[in-house]
This record gives structure tokens, sequence and C-alpha cells, in this order.
């Protein structure tokens, strides 16, 4: 955290409430330019729901959040596109602002699948779509990038490669990236900031911090810990099936 | 060459069509079909208090759908029950209170045919004034709202993350919807206008791989229509509203058959 300016995104102890339930509650941190933020957890543990929130799809229903930047891009994990609305990448790229074409070509360049430009959406594969989700909002130069597990779908030698092309965005634009993804070994190898959810932060820090936390441990298990190894200390807290703390 | 009331017809229909072809294509893509009948079923109930209060037709329809459409996006929100039984329930409602009045409005003869199915006879100059003046507006917000609406048509978490406001424009939307009811309702009617509405577009969406090509060609299929339509109903004694109907229709049909770019990979 060398490169603390004011940060990006503040959350304090914000939460959304759906239908008298918490989906997530409790969430603290911080997005800083320059600085990649993971998030990490089990299925329903509330990750998607905290990038809806700093993203203003959902509303917190309590605690603040508070954004600095509105050159915002975000690649959700789920987009569905009717078949009713013919739409090619090239029109898909520019749905939330104006890109110029020789951007929009250069962009896809870096996702690989400059090819697809005219293609139909329709006619792509899930990962042709992903990648093309990553260039539209990469093109967009954001100074804040939230993507929701970005290489989903992808082959292996397209998720290493599109792993890389992130870590070296947040160089070139220095913008902030808060990164949803079950990769453990990206997230613990080149992130600078990991949040480890289930309904509530259960424990944040620094990739090999959060590795040798217990919560992490028993979220995730002895063996996903020994990506990066660690002694092991005993239980602040356990987890009801909900995700709910229980004394 | 031809009767006044065929070229106000002629003028009031091409005013309509070049309305609806933008609009349908949004009715199409968001899925609105059924919204759009509900909406002019609604203008039923327009009409008739029009009627009743002795104020302008249109103004009145467009109250009255405006109205309801705003209605059905709270209640959508609120109750338990599914969006299409919704739809239906405000749907004959609103053609039963409106039919009911009807039946009150004993002092008028009322021409419910003409209601229904639209009377081209009666178009005046004032109902093309109406039709131009109204079209051009909603046109206009229709361009500024764009953008907005359609990133919130293709991906609404897209277009709210990125700032583009698409709550705001649905609900414009929504009251561009229930003004090009009102104003193409004497045209076409309250059963037919829903027709205007989807099958210009629909055939348009066989011909294009581009929402810009898809939209310039359902305002060309429904000035076609138009024209086929209105000739169509001078040559042969029918009424005006189905036959422009019928008109589109039969070039759907040409349009299924027309080889596009991308239907070979289509599923």
């Amino acid at each position: 955290m060398t490169k603390n300016l004011d940060p990006l995104v503040k959350l304090d102890n914000a939460g959304v409430n759906l239908s008298s339930k918490w989906l997530v509650r409790g969430v603290s941190f911080e997005v800083l330019k320059g600085q990649i933020v993971t998030l990490i957890g089990p299925n329903g543990s509330g990750k998607t729901t905290t990038a809806k929130m700093i993203l203003n799809i959902l509303n917190a229903n309590e605690g603040s959040i508070q954004i600095n930047t509105k050159k915002l891009a975000y690649v959700p994990q789920k987009v569905n596109i009717d078949w009713t609305l013919p739409l090619r990448v090239i029109d898909f790229m520019n749905i939330t602002g104006e890109i110029s074409k020789s951007l929009i070509l250069e962009n896809l360049k870096l996702t690989g699948v400059e090819n697809l430009i005219y293609s139909d959406i329709k006619n792509l594969s899930g990962g042709e779509f992903q990648r093309v989700l990553i260039a539209r909002a990469i093109a967009k130069k954001p100074e804040l990038l939230v993507l929701d597990e970005p290489v989903q779908g992808v082959d292996f030698n397209g998720e290493i490669a599109l792993y890389s092309l992130i870590k070296n965005i947040s160089d070139t634009l220095n913008c902030g990236i808060l990164l949803i993804s079950h990769d453990i070994h990206f997230v613990m190898s080149s992130t600078d900031h990991v949040i480890c959810l289930n309904g509530h932060v259960c424990c944040s820090g620094t990739p090999s911090y959060v590795a040798k936390n217990p919560a992490y441990i028993e979220l995730f298990g002895e063996h996903t810990a020994s990506v990066l190894s660690l002694y092991k200390h005993q239980h602040e807290h356990s987890h009801s099936i909900d995700g709910s703390i229980v004394e | 060459m031809f009767d006044d009331f065929f070229i106000r017809a002629l003028i009031a229909g091409i005013g309509v069509a070049i309305v609806t072809g933008p609009l349908g294509c949004f009715v199409i893509w968001r899925r609105l079909a059924y919204f759009g009948d509900t909406l002019s079923h609604s203008a039923l109930l327009g009409v008739t208090l029009a009627f009743s209060l002795s104020i302008n037709i249109s103004l009145s329809v467009f109250l009255v759908s405006g109205i309801v459409a705003l209605l059905l996006l709270s209640l959508q929100k609120r109750t338990k029950l599914p969006g299409d039984a919704l739809l239906g329930l405000l749907a004959h409602s609103s053609i039963a209170v409106g039919l009911v009045i009807i039946g009150f409005l004993t002092f008028i003869r009322f021409d419910i045919m003409g209601l229904l199915f639209g009377d081209i006879l009666s178009v005046t100059t004032n109902d093309i004034l109406i039709i131009w003046l109204g079209g051009s507006i909603i046109l206009i917000i229709l361009f500024f709202i764009w953008k907005s609406l359609f990133a919130a048509t293709v991906n609404y978490d897209l277009a709210a993350a990125e700032g583009m406001k698409p709550d705001r424009s649905n609900v414009i939307f929504t009251l561009l919807l229930a003004g090009v009811i009102a104003i193409s309702i004497k045209m076409i009617g309250v059963l037919l206008i829903t027709g205007l509405l989807l099958i210009p577009p629909a055939l348009a969406r066989n011909l294009s791989n581009n929402p810009r090509q898809m939209v310039v060609l359902s305002i060309i299929g429904g000035i076609i229509s138009v024209l086929l339509g209105l000739f169509g109903s001078l040559e042969f004694n029918t009424a005006s509203g189905p036959t422009i109907i019928v008109a589109a229709l039969i070039l759907f049909v040409i349009s299924m058959f027309v080889p596009s770019t991308d239907k070979k990979l289509q599923k």
C-alpha cells in the first residue's frame, strides 16, 4: 500500500438486505489506485452482491459506500443477450460510451479476439464472450475496474494470458481493480489485498497474511492454504451453514 | 386524384409508422409485447373518458395509458403476482371498466368498431397535427435517452454500473409507449396497435444484423405496410386498421424467406 492516495472505493460496514435476509453484512475495505483487491469466498458468500453494491446496482441497506471516481467499468458474472437483438461485437463495445474503432480493435487484440469484431454476439462461445467483456471494460480506460469471475469458460492458456493482462492493466492504467476470482494461485501471487467473504468479512489482508489465517483455512481447506504454506492457530470463530458466526 | 380523406390518412399513417418503428424495436428487444397490449387496452378506457369529459382523445388516452404504465412498473416491484398475470389483470380490468362506462354514455352514439379497429375516414387535419407533433416529441425524447435505454436493454447491470441511469430511461420509455398509443389509436384502433408496434420490427429482425439497421428497416417496413394497407382498404373496401396489419404480415412472411447473414448459425 505504497501507492496511497484517496481511496477509489471505501466501504464502511456496508450490507445488503433482501426480503429481510442479509446477503452480506459488515463489509469494510478500500480499493486504492493501482491496487488489485480480490474477493474470495464460497458460493453464496456475497462476493457478487458486494460488487453490485459498490457499482450502485444494489443499494446498501446499512453502512456507507464512498466512490471517488466516475470512470467505472464492469465485467459482470453473467450477461444474457436476448436473441431478438441483433448485436455485433463492435456494437456491444460501444454500449455505454462511444469508443473509437482503432481503440476497439486494439483492446480486442489484447484479449485475442480482434477477428470477431463483426461477429454476432450470439455466435460467440462462452470463452470468446468473456474476452469481449474484458476488452470492452479495459477499452473504457476506467479508474476502477470491477471483474466478476472474468475468465470463466476461458481455456487454460487463455486464463493465464488474461490474468497477466489484468495484472498489466492495473500497472499501465494505474486503475484500481476489484476482482472476484476462484483462482487461488492468481489471487495469492498477484494481488495486493485479499478479502475473504462468507456473508461477512472473515479475514482480510495481504495474500500471505490471509493464507495463514485460520478463518481462510477453515473456508478453503488445508490443501488450498498450503499453496503458500503456513502455520495454524486457534480458530477465532466458526460458521453455521448459512455463514453466520457461531461462538 | 385521391379524395382528401385518403391523403389525410396517408400522411397520418406514415407519421405513425415512423414513430412505431423505433419504439417497436425496443418493445421486441425488451420483450414488452404483452406490456404494449395492456397499455393499448387501457386506451379504450382513455377514449371513453375523453367522450364523457369531452376532452381531446389523444390527451386522455395518453394520461390513462401513462398512469397504467406507471402503475404496472410500481406493482411489478411490490406484488407477488407474476408479471404476465399482472398485465392481464390490468388489461382486462381497464377494458371492462371502459365498456361499462360506454354503457352509461347513452347520450353519445359510439362507433365501437372504429375504436377497436381504427377509422381512417375520421382522420382530421387536427389528428394529423397531433400525430406529427406528438410523434416528433416522442422521437426527440427517444433520441436523448437512446444510449441509456439501449445499454439497459442489452444488460441492466452494466448500464447501472457504468452510470447510464437505466431506471430513469425505463420509466421514460414506458411513457413514450403510452404516447405512441395515444397518437395512433384513431388510425389503427385499440386491438391492433400492438400489431403495428411488433410486426415491422419483427420483419426487420429477419433482415438485419445490427440494431441501427433493424430500426431503419422497421420504419421502412411500417411505411410500406401503411401504404399497402391504405390502398388495399380503398381498393377492397375493407377496414383500414386490419388491412394495414395484414399488409405488414405479408411483408413479414416474405422477409422470412430472405437469406440473412447470421441465420445459418441461429439456434
